[in-house]
């Protein structure tokens, strides 16, 4: 099976100090350390995967400046037997429907059977899944947590409101947004990351996909990003200031008169 | 029949004595050989291991291990045993292979045993011959009534062992009670014959079961004599070819096992002891994955495991329920081998180990704190294996993800808790952390000649910063010019190692021993043990590092730490303290006096010590990485090492190791002792005892109060 991840680059929040920027709206980026969005990674494990049982080819690509080489580099050492990155210029400041159309473009170059993305992007918006699908044409499953492939078609097990399940049918080629947890994925050390340090990854530009001025980047971008805060605090919301230990006595406290400990 | 002659003469069954027995001894050896060579072929097939330096060291440890048994004492019943056991085999030797070739030359007596030296050497076999047949007595009723818990095989490790040990038991008694009843009955028909014959030794078995035939006829003695060396032949031969097959196997190999044994305390192999550092990118695979990845030593480890359950019986992973025994890690090696190189049929390329012997959770249950090591009487080695495991695992992409977010950020940020590098350095400008202005950073722009190596969790955790100010304020008391790596300092790698990530490990070690040598220091000293270790044996071309013990211990002998009487603090006079050994001070630095020496040089503090203490130190849970990891366990470790230190008697546990406090500090809390027992690091204790130098006593003596209060809220 031809299986393509999209993947994306972003800032890791369990090793930053999110802050804001002195415009107000970005984050400060200057010490970040970036790696691959974690439901992604959950993609690519699940692709490879399908590829152990059924075998196939796994292809990673990713929209992004040439930073982005880092994590496909990592996808490569994981396993996936491509790395592709889209960059142009133009495609900067692209919004979400603007990445799905570049990812169009990469896909109708190739043939692929499954296009698996993340749930979501740390920082996105839960949308270029849905809108590659309806651009190309194919169905599309979301929060997807199991995969078994039959003939012709998958079924998919989807989380739904209250933890529960359900299992689709869903014919090939089709679009999956992978929930985190419906694997575990493997560990990429420092060894698989030099052994992929000197392969080449291609990059392709606006020309060689055939993007056209306007239909990506910040000109064709619809949505755009105005204001970036952390939420103020509301009335019914109390910040502990005490030691841990007195902290964690008030909070033993507050949870036993709501009758949260019985 | 005239008289009574070697078993050579007796002709049965139309075979004469001497063509029978030397069929026999023929055939036996050859079958000895034949099964030798085949459980060579594994080894033959293993990783290389260069173990052939430094012979005079070698032989000095077979004198202390081999022949001096040095390690058996530490279980008091069953060590005499072996003890006895042992020296009886060394000494039946000669007489072994005196009887056997006996069989074939009537007139054979052992070269530098002819002469007066060797009625003698009889008589003490005779003894010898008697102590191990009692030996093996005790040894039955042992396994059979009183049945020592350590000899249990739990179901998911197997059946017992106790039926093939009783059998070998009961083969060896045999052999005892046969070359004896030869003696005997050649005695007594020498006797019968009146001719001149040497005593056999009063009271020996020999002499009881020759007092027992005495009178018997001389046709039975005959026969009986004749019986009695077939026996002899029989289950010699029979032992010496299924000793391979079993624990036994240890009576031939423990002599190479302890001579080949690892020299180098604290270090963990390389990769692959053929391929430097800078070449590991050409090695096609990492780790142990097969056995015949194990490298030779490590399998022939594996033969020579005598099945004692020593090491698991002091396996901290193995007591809390983990899903680890050392024991049964070299036991399922070990038939996984045999059943893979067998004796007969052809040898076939085994499976990976991972799934079919071993489960991951067993191998990442391990926290390497070396106890199994300790004990082992035949310095079977552990760590190494394990960690082969796990690079393995590790090359596998197999990482349970509890470790993979630490790892990760061990890689990017250098600490496993992602936290920016330009923060590890803040804990030393808190205006606390000195009252002389702040801990500088050493450049090798500064005056500072001694680095405090912090490492991360003393650098980022609010708890264990703690130690580092104590640590600042007692180096400046001290009149030292110190100083820190800050922001260039990494992880010291320590468990990174040791839990298999090989590579990621060398880069920090890399970071870091560079940023040392900028620093143009002369010396460095650490309060984290890990780090110690790690700097000490895992780095190269450094001023040497001591641990912050050490240097406190020689400055109160020099003169230069003078501590206030305990009795000065009202809460310390109720207080009796137990201090907790690190493993990596401990048992793999063998720094055990240090530490106690400087509580000892407090005045008027009251210390007892654990009954599992030193050597025996029992494993808080582990450091660095196994912090991270989430074992299937029954209880803490930390609550059992705290529940000892109730029981001896003490309430305030002293460690020097933040990640020893880190868990004792929790499992205080979960075993319910919060407020009865309290932990503290010997810094701390240290900090708030001494005499400071400073003409402001008043001052002084404020710092202290405000310290005491803060450890003390903090501590417990």
């Amino acid at each position: 099976m031809e299986i393509m991840v999209c993947a994306r680059r972003v800032p890791d929040t369990s090793e930053n100090e999110i802050e804001l920027s002195a415009a107000g709206n970005d984050i400060e980026r200057d010490e970040l350390v970036y790696s691959v969005n974690e439901a992604d990674n959950y993609a690519v494990e699940e692709a490879l995967q399908i590829r152990g049982r059924i075998g196939g080819n796994v292809t990673v690509v990713t929209v992004d400046n040439e930073e982005g080489e880092e994590i496909l580099r990592r996808q490569l050492a994981m396993g996936a037997n491509q790395a592709v990155l889209l960059s142009d210029e133009s495609f900067e400041g692209s919004d979400g429907k603007g990445i799905a159309t570049i990812l169009k473009a990469f896909v109708d170059k190739g043939h692929y059977d499954l296009i698996l993305t993340g749930v979501q992007a740390d920082d996105g918006a839960a949308q270029v899944g849905g809108m590659l699908a309806a651009m190309l044409d194919y169905p599309f499953a979301s929060l997807v947590n199991s995969i078994t492939v039959e003939d012709g078609k998958l079924k998919v097990s989807r989380e739904i409101e209250g933890g529960n399940r359900e299992i689709n049918e869903i014919d090939l080629p089709c679009v999956l947004s992978i929930q985190t947890g419906i694997n575990e994925p493997r560990y990429v050390g420092m060894r698989g990351i030099r052994q992929v340090a000197s392969v080449t990854i291609p990059t392709l530009g606006a020309s060689d996909l055939g993007v056209s001025q306007g239909s990506a980047g910040k000109s064709a971008a619809k949505v755009k990003r105005v204001d970036y805060f952390v939420p103020g605090l509301s009335k019914c919301a109390e910040i502990l200031k005490g030691s841990r230990e007195d902290n964690a006595q008030k909070i033993l406290e507050l949870v036993e008169a709501k009758g949260g400990l019985n | 029949m005239l008289g009574i002659y070697s078993p050579h003469n007796v002709v049965d069954w139309l075979v004469p004595g001497r063509n029978l027995f030397l069929t026999l001894h023929i055939l036996g050896i050859a079958c000895f050989f034949y099964i030798v060579s085949m459980r060579i072929v594994p080894l033959l097939r293993a990783q290389r291991d260069p173990r052939f330096d430094r012979p005079l060291e070698r032989l000095g440890r077979v004198l202390k291990f081999w022949l001096g048994q040095w390690k058996h004492p530490r279980y008091r019943l069953a060590g005499t045993l072996h003890i006895l056991i042992f020296a009886g085999f060394i000494l039946l030797a000669a007489r072994a292979f005196t009887v056997l070739i006996l069989g074939v030359n009537e007139n054979f007596v052992m070269p530098g045993l002819s002469g007066r030296i060797g009625p003698i050497y009889e008589r003490l076999t005779d003894y010898a011959a008697t102590v191990v047949f009692l030996c093996m007595v005790v040894a039955v009723v042992r396994r059979l009534v009183f049945k020592p818990a350590r000899y249990a095989v739990p179901a998911k490790y197997g059946k017992a062992h106790t039926a093939d040990a009783i059998f070998l038991l009961g083969l060896i008694a045999l052999l005892m009670v046969a070359d004896s009843l030869f003696s005997a009955t050649r005695f007594a028909g020498h006797v019968h014959n009146g001719e001149i014959a040497e005593t056999l030794a009063i009271y020996s078995l020999p002499w009881m079961l020759a007092t027992l035939v005495g009178s018997t006829s001389l046709a039975m003695l005959w026969f009986l004599n004749v019986t009695a060396y077939l026996v002899h032949e029989v289950a010699f031969y029979f032992l010496l070819c299924y000793r391979p097959f079993g624990i036994q196997f240890h009576v031939e190999t423990s002599l190479f096992s302890i001579y080949f044994s690892k020299l180098n305390r604290g270090t963990i192999k390389p990769v692959r002891w053929d391929v430097p550092d800078e070449h590991l990118d050409q090695v096609k695979s990492f780790g142990v994955k097969t056995c015949e990845d194990f490298t030779w030593k490590h399998i022939l480890d594996f033969y020579s495991c005598a099945d004692c359950g020593r090491c698991a019986d002091n396996c901290p992973a193995n007591s809390v329920g983990r899903p680890l025994a050392p024991r049964f890690l070299t036991i399922k090696a070990r038939d996984w081998v045999f059943q893979h190189y067998p004796v007969f049929g052809k040898a076939n390329n085994s499976k990976p180990l991972i799934g079919n012997i071993y489960s991951e959770d067993e191998i990442w249950s391990c926290t390497t704190c070396g106890a199994c090591e300790e004990e082992c009487p035949l310095l079977v080695e552990y760590i190494d294996k394990i960690v082969d495991l796990r690079r393995g695992m590790i090359d596998d992409g197999n990482v349970p993800q509890s470790l993979q977010k630490p790892l990760k950020a061990l890689e990017s940020r250098g600490n496993p808790y992602g936290k920016m590098e330009k923060k590890r350095g803040d804990w030393a400008k808190s205006p606390e952390a000195l009252k002389h202005g702040t801990i500088p950073v050493c450049d090798g722009k500064n005056q500072a000649d001694t680095l405090y190596f912090v490492d991360s969790i003393t650098s980022y955790d609010d708890r264990m910063q703690s130690i580092g100010r104590a640590t600042a304020r007692i180096l400046s008391n001290l009149g030292m010019k110190f100083g820190i790596l800050g922001a260039a300092e990494k992880d010291s790698g320590h468990e990174v190692r040791r839990f298999g990530e090989e590579l990621l490990f060398q880069a920090l070690r890399d970071q870091n021993t560079d940023a040392i040598k900028a620093s143009g220091v002369q010396r460095i000293v650490t309060t984290d043990p890990h780090a110690y270790n790690a700097l000490k044996h895992d780095y190269k071309d450094i001023p040497p590092v001591e641990h912050i013990s050490q240097l406190l211990v020689r400055e109160a002998r020099a003169g230069n730490l003078h501590f206030n009487s305990v009795e000065q603090w009202l809460e310390d006079r109720s207080r009796v303290y137990t201090y907790h050994d690190p493993c990596y001070l401990g048992r793999h630095n063998q720094v055990y006096d240090d530490p106690r020496d400087v509580l000892d040089s407090i005045p008027g503090l009251h210390r007892v010590e654990m009954q599992r203490s030193r050597d025996r130190s029992f494993c808080c849970g582990g450091g660095g990485l196994a912090l991270f990891y989430e074992p299937k366990e029954e209880q803490r470790m930390g609550v059992v090492r705290v529940r000892m230190a109730a029981e001896a008697g003490a309430n305030v546990i002293v460690t020097a190791c933040p990640f020893c406090m880190v868990n004792i500090e929790d499992a205080i809390k979960v075993a319910g002792l919060d407020g009865k027992m309290s932990v503290m690091d010997l810094t701390e204790l240290v900090d708030q005892h001494m005499v400071r130098g400073s003409s402001d006593k008043a001052a002084q003596k404020l710092a202290e109060k405000t310290q005491e209060l803060e450890t003390v809220t903090s501590g417990g």
